[in-house]
């Protein structure tokens, strides 16, 4: 059992929550992520590794509750112990050779972006962060990104915080200002991402993204998370999750996530209940 | 005196109407009885050619003479000297292609059921002994068994025999490797497998899950963790796809992902959240033991109709027999000699069709199987929204490309010695890593040697 030692809502709907996992803790690297499995009877789902603390034997997650294991996750508190936490998985971000890069994060991507900068940072480079929510009240990390960056910019789709647009927006701008990148990293929605990769495309820049497919095992075993890259067929979770942006098949990858949706609406009745079981559990 | 009978005692089984809805075990097992009556069968041969034919070399002619004379408790134990898991093997072994082909009840009628009574015994055993293992006087060396499949569980099961500290490192979330994620309950109930888990936990292994050596440890930290030996046993589970078009729609899954979901992740339990299509007409390419095993797991999830699509003729099926009868009585379809070429979506990007093309034999290829070739215009049409790739798995090459100096061959298979040992000192390997995908029971007889020849060494050393 896997137990969470701290929980902080950074908005109405993302978490972090710390977790023992002290043999992960001792090995991930930005860019990583972790499969994890509430109970028994739950899905694995996998989550990119937000920070880790070697010493203390925690790893940091940080999740937007929108399935129904992200609620069931996002439902535990500290001091609970979910059933499986396994990691890391996935190859690193690569830090090593880049002078000037510009990350991207959008919504929680910014969660996944944000060791990923630090990572940049602490390997020498330049980091330009450029940060994209809806709106003013669910922006998260401000800080932390502002201590992982040179310059931060902060975009809201709605104009209610820092700069009104989005992220490409400002991306567009910094490049036909002459501003150089030895690279680009964007992660964040699909649709995002994609649009990065266009934005960037004119300009030659190098631009990695991290994918997110759905995923069973997270070891290659069973092709789920399965991309095309380049023509090529590439397992996210042993290939990846980082990819040339400008060689993924975007379009397949939002259609392939798509599958159980309709069956996650159906099942939402089923996951109120189990929320409550749990909860009765949890509150004798 | 021996019972002449030409044929076996029948197997009790669910009937195929039945069990083709639900996953409860489809063969029944003998009872006493008819073990006995089957027993019978045996000439107890002075040169018994079975023998030969088992991987493990189980003194077939010996268990069964002790089950006809009623000592079950006996021929259990006979079995177990030669092999650590006799209800899997029992259940799962290809008898046809090892002990029961050499059987010569079968040069004039059928052969001893010899993987019946295997299981007979082993059932027996669990139902009415069932004593916990005592453990073996620890020689506190520790050894590292990485994988928790067939391999790696009898290799660890045969070094905690010998006073071995061992710790088995699954990546799972539940030990047993494809004994949980691939086959399914209906042909090995998961109760078994964890049954054999628990004996081997009461004999000292200890089992640590979500492990994924090469990313949370390497080979290199175990040794210095102070595991004398590394055994590998990660198996084949890289699956492979057609690389056709269509491949990425919804609705179009590898076999190992499939059978995952449904058998590691209960998808057919209402219970549990894993998500799963529930189809109607399943297309599942290919015609191994996954193949039928996935086939017969969409019918259990409800489906109306389930192909097998295979490119070559019904003689080179490589399934088990038994797996090809039971389809073909639960109602799959064999459209042999048809090879897919494309899948086709709906708008939503859903699987909807796949086009076939029909195959002819050719000669001999490589394998020694005649080569299918495509008979041009011959393109045929099924109406799908499920479609199963079961073409095969090779290794994984996760480990070795995260182990210096653990080569492999062409195919990503482990390279290995005559005593087991791959091309990094002190780390052993055995099982579908070694051979790429085979049986369980191959595996379990490569576990059992490099257990072996890790002793050796170890003794030698010390």
């Amino acid at each position: 059992m896997y137990r969470i030692v701290k929980k902080q809502e950074l908005n109405e709907a993302v978490t972090r929550m710390e977790i023992e996992a002290p043999f992960v803790a001792r090995k991930a690297r930005a860019g990583q992520f972790i499969i994890f499995r509430v109970d028994e009877r739950s899905e694995r789902v996998p989550l990119t590794i937000a920070d880790y603390d070697r010493e203390k034997g925690t790893v940091t997650v940080i999740f937007q509750k929108v399935g129904l294991s992200t609620k069931l996750l996002g439902g535990l508190n500290e001091g609970d112990s979910i059933a499986d936490f396994v990691g890391p998985l996935g190859r690193p971000t690569q830090v090593e050779g880049v002078r000037r890069v510009c990350v991207i994060g959008g919504g929680v991507g910014c969660a996944i972006a944000l060791p990923s900068a630090a990572a940049f940072r602490a390997a020498g480079a330049e980091v330009d962060a450029i940060v994209g929510f809806r709106s003013r009240d669910i922006v998260i990390l401000e800080e932390e990104f502002r201590a992982a960056s040179d310059h931060l910019y902060i975009m809201t789709d709605d104009g209610s915080y820092g700069e009104h647009g989005f992220v490409t927006a400002k991306l567009q701008q910094l490049l036909e200002s002459g501003r150089e990148y030895d690279e680009v990293l964007a992660i964040g929605p699909i649709p995002m991402m994609k649009f990065v990769a266009r934005t960037t495309k004119p300009f030659g820049v190098k631009t990695v993204v991290s994918l997110n497919p759905i995923m069973v095992d997270g070891t290659g075993m069973c092709g789920c998370c399965r991309v095309t890259v380049d023509g090529r067929v590439r397992f996210a979770c042993v290939d990846g999750p980082d990819f040339d942006g400008h060689l993924v098949d975007f379009d397949e990858l939002i259609n392939r996530n798509s599958v159980y949706r309709e069956r996650e609406k159906q099942t939402e009745q089923t996951h109120l209940c189990r929320l409550d079981a749990l909860g009765r559990k949890l509150i004798p | 005196m021996p019972n002449l009978s030409k044929t076996k005692v029948p197997m009790p089984a669910q009937a195929p109407e039945v069990r083709a809805r639900n996953f409860r075990e489809v063969a029944l097992g003998y009872t006493p009885e008819m073990a006995a009556e089957e027993a019978r069968r045996c000439l107890n041969c002075k040169h018994p050619a079975c023998v030969e034919g088992c991987p493990v070399n189980i003194r077939i002619p010996d268990f069964i003479r002790e089950i006809a004379a009623g000592n079950y408790k006996e021929a259990y134990e006979i079995i177990f000297g030669a092999n650590a898991l006799p209800a899997l093997s029992g259940r799962v072994c290809p008898q046809e292609s090892q002990c029961e082909c050499r059987c010569v009840r079968g040069k004039n009628g059928e052969s001893v059921a010899i993987g019946r009574l295997e299981r007979f015994a082993a059932d027996w055993f669990r139902e009415n002994v069932n004593e916990a293992p005592v453990p073996a006087e620890s020689n506190g060396v520790k050894i590292a068994v990485v994988g928790s499949g067939p391999a790696g569980l009898s290799c660890a099961g045969d070094l905690a025999r010998r006073g071995y500290a061992v710790t088995v490192f699954e990546a799972l979330h539940t030990p047993g490797g494809v004994l949980v994620y691939g086959i399914p309950e209906f042909r090995l109930p998961k109760a078994i497998v964890a049954g054999e888990v628990e004996k081997l936990k009461a004999m000292g292994v200890e089992f640590m899950t979500n492990m994924v050596i090469g990313r949370v440890l390497t080979v290199d930290e175990l040794f210095e963790m102070g595991y004398r030996a590394v055994f590998i046993g990660s198996g084949a589970g890289l699956p492979m796809f057609m690389h056709i078009p269509g491949e990425a729609l919804q609705g179009v899954y590898s076999a190992n992902e499939y059978l995952t979901r449904i058998n590691l992740m209960k998808a057919y339990e209402e219970s549990y959240d894993t998500p799963i299509i529930r189809s109607n007409r399943v297309a599942v390419v290919g015609g191994g033991n996954v193949a039928m095993d996935a086939a017969r797991c969409a019918l259990r999830l409800g489906a109306e109709k389930v192909y097998i699509v295979y490119r070559r003729s019904e003689a080179e099926l490589p399934a088990r027999a038994e797996e090809v009868e039971h389809a073909k009585e639960e109602g799959v379809e064999f459209l042999l000699l048809h090879n897919p070429v494309r899948i086709l979506g709906d708008a939503a990007g859903r699987a909807e069709k796949m086009e076939c093309i029909r195959m002819e034999l050719g000669e001999p290829d490589a394998s020694g199987r005649r080569r299918p070739i495509p008979i041009p215009g011959s393109e045929v049409t099924l109406e799908v929204d499920t479609v199963i790739m079961a073409l095969g798995t090779s290794p994984n090459p996760l480990l070795c490309s995260a182990t210096p100096g653990l080569e492999t061959n062409k195919k990503g298979c482990l390279i290995v010695n005559e005593n087991a040992m791959t091309t990094r000192d002190g780390v052993y390997a055995g099982g579908d890593a070694v051979t790429g995908a085979a049986t369980v029971i191959l595996a379990m007889g490569a576990g059992k040697k490099a257990a072996a020849e890790i002793h050796k060494r170890i003794s030698a050393e010390d």
